[in-house]
């Protein structure tokens, strides 16, 4: 248009490079791996109690060509994910439903928000009771420590879409669904991926903090197995294993969310 | 004298085209204490109009707006479009908000798209639909970028673009040029005016700035102080091809002056919170 006023260009795709705060983040994780290394090799820190990263690394690419130990890791892997995907949907469910219940969010609102007080885990003995030994108890003490999360962050997400989008999708008269779809779920998926993030950390904590007492299987068992043994070389190995999948799982989830973000920055 | 203004202004033929009759809202009427925000008011909007509406903030501008788009039934009195009482969003009414409507999640391009998408419109419409109305709101260097890329006035623009493709018979616009500098909001009227030409729709512009109503209008209503009613309606008398240059002519300066005239009252009353 030929009087359009002068318009900036759109702001520039963010190309990905590494500002100093990611590098000074790197060389600190850098300096504290080659100050552990250094300090076991010399001597300063028994070997008996710290293996060198260097030794866990190794350890680990044994133990995964190996195949000692694939059974426990593909059995906590897909205790995560059933437990992370269970409450993910429950929880959006469930607080999906309560913000359509004013009076009743209005009374459970206070619960949800001191519920991370109370040590979920002494509620083990409960589940072996209900579920037995093994997954199913695992998945359902993973799934209370996470489900919260996400019906938190669907209440929250619900309630900041704009009404004046709703506004919009009754001028282009859109039926419930639809609307809940087309406009809702997308207003709100930013603030809901902030609970499907949490859910995921969640749900790795459950899982293998109750391997260590509910189970027979899983990395956690394995851990506390050798542990017992005196197996230094596997607790470590197994130890790294989990710190590089729950890093990995974080940075693309961490991308993710940044994408999302992105949008709302209005 | 401009020559913009050589022409007899357009005869607008008195067809009514949407009506309301004694509208009244009143919020939180049922538990007693209600918000009186509107009315009684009576409007005419004739078929192919430009009306424009000024008022202190708060007096129901934004409430008489909802209750033309049907977003809001009245608490007493009638509101028609086209002949037929509104019940529900009407057919053929497209409205602009006040406040940003754009879909962060879509691009400016399927942002424009959206409404027609859904209506079942055939795609080779909708890409020339949408195509002209990007152009026409000057965003065809940023159709594929997303609202949080643009400025608040770009993304009233891609707004207004939505409505646009829809070709609504009535537009509704709600202070769409608030966030906007004084020169900008100059050339988006011009645009606006241009759009009004070529759609041939009625429109009604909710404004808070004198010299816009006085500017882009054929008539302006002024309304009064919270519970909004209709102080005066002013007939400009402008063609039809008029654009922003008109601000030189002395009659603009009188307009302008004159419904000052009308509302300073009015917004000394806002002030003071009576
Ligand atoms: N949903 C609502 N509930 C109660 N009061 C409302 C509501 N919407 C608007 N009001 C009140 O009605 C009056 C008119 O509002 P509005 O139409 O938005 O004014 P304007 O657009 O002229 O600034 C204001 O006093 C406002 O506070
Ligand atoms: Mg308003």
């Amino acid at each position: 248009m030929a009087s359009a006023p002068a318009t900036p260009a759109p702001a520039a795709v963010a190309v990905p490079t590494a500002s100093p705060a990611t590098l000074l983040r790197l060389v600190v994780i850098v300096a504290a791996v080659g100050a552990l290394e250094i300090a076991c090799r010399v001597g300063w820190v028994p070997m008996t109690i710290v293996l060198p990263p260097s030794v866990m690394a190794e350890s680990l690419w044994q133990l995964l060509l190996s195949g000692s130990h694939t059974r426990d890791i593909v059995v906590s892997f897909s205790n995560v994910a059933a437990a992370a995907s269970l409450a993910v949907v429950l929880g959006f469910l469930i607080g999906a439903i309560l913000h359509t219940l004013p009076p009743v969010r209005g009374a459970v609102e206070p619960l949800l928000a001191s519920y991370y007080a109370v040590p979920t885990f002494m509620f083990y003995p409960v589940f072996i009771i209900l579920f037995g030994v093994g997954s199913g108890a695992i998945i359902a003490i993973a799934v209370l420590l996470a489900i919260v999360a996400m019906i938190t962050a669907t209440l929250n997400g619900i309630d900041r879409i704009p009404l004046v989008l709703g506004k919009t999708a009754r001028m282009m008269r859109m039926g419930p669904i639809e609307r809940a779809l087309k406009i809702s779920l997308p207003a709100a998926l930013p603030y809901l991926f902030t609970g499907v993030k949490l859910s995921v950390a969640y749900a790795f904590i459950g899982v293998i903090a109750s391997e260590f007492i509910l189970s027979g299987a899983g990395i956690g068992h394995a851990i506390a197995y050798a542990y017992n043994n005196f197996d230094n070389r596997t607790m470590y190995g197994l130890m790294l294993l989990i710190v590089l999948a729950v890093t990995v799982i974080n940075a693309v989830l961490d991308t993710i969310d940044r994408r999302l973000q992105a949008r709302l920055r209005r | 004298m401009s020559p913009a203004l050589a022409s007899v202004a357009a005869p607008v033929p008195a067809e009514h085209h949407a009506r309301l009759t004694g509208v009244t809202r009143v919020f939180g009427a049922r538990k007693g204490t209600g918000v009186h925000a509107l009315g009684p008011v009576d409007l005419d909007l004739n078929r192919g109009e430009f009306f424009s509406v000024v008022g202190p903030s708060g007096c129901g501008k934004s409430t008489l707006l909802d209750v033309l788009a049907g977003l809001s039934s009245p608490t007493a009195g009638t509101a028609e479009f086209e002949g037929k009482p509104i019940n529900g969003v009407p057919a053929g009414v497209g409205v602009v908000f006040q406040e940003d409507a754009s879909f962060p999640w879509l691009s400016v391009e399927d942002n424009v798209a959206f409404g027609l998408r859904r209506s079942g419109v055939d795609a080779a419409e909708v890409a020339r639909r949408v195509d002209y109305a990007i152009g026409f709101m000057g965003l065809k260097d940023f159709s594929k970028a997303y609202p949080a890329q643009l400025s608040g006035g770009m993304r009233q623009r891609v707004c207004i673009a939505r409505t646009l493709v829809m070709q609504p018979r009535l537009i509704l616009l709600d202070e769409p040029f608030g966030a906007l500098d004084q020169q900008t909001r100059l050339l988006m009227g011009d645009e606006l005016l241009r759009l009004w030409r070529e759609t041939g729709a009625t429109v009604l512009l909710i404004t808070h700035a004198l010299d816009e109503a006085a500017m882009l209008s054929d008539r302006v209503g002024v309304m009064s102080a919270r519970p909004g009613l209709f102080i005066d309606v002013l007939e400009t008398g402008w063609p039809r091809d008029r654009d922003s240059r008109i601000v030189s002519h002395p009659r603009f300066g009188e307009l302008t002056a004159h419904l000052w005239d009308k509302l300073r009252a009015e917004s000394l009353k806002h002030l003071r919170g009576s």
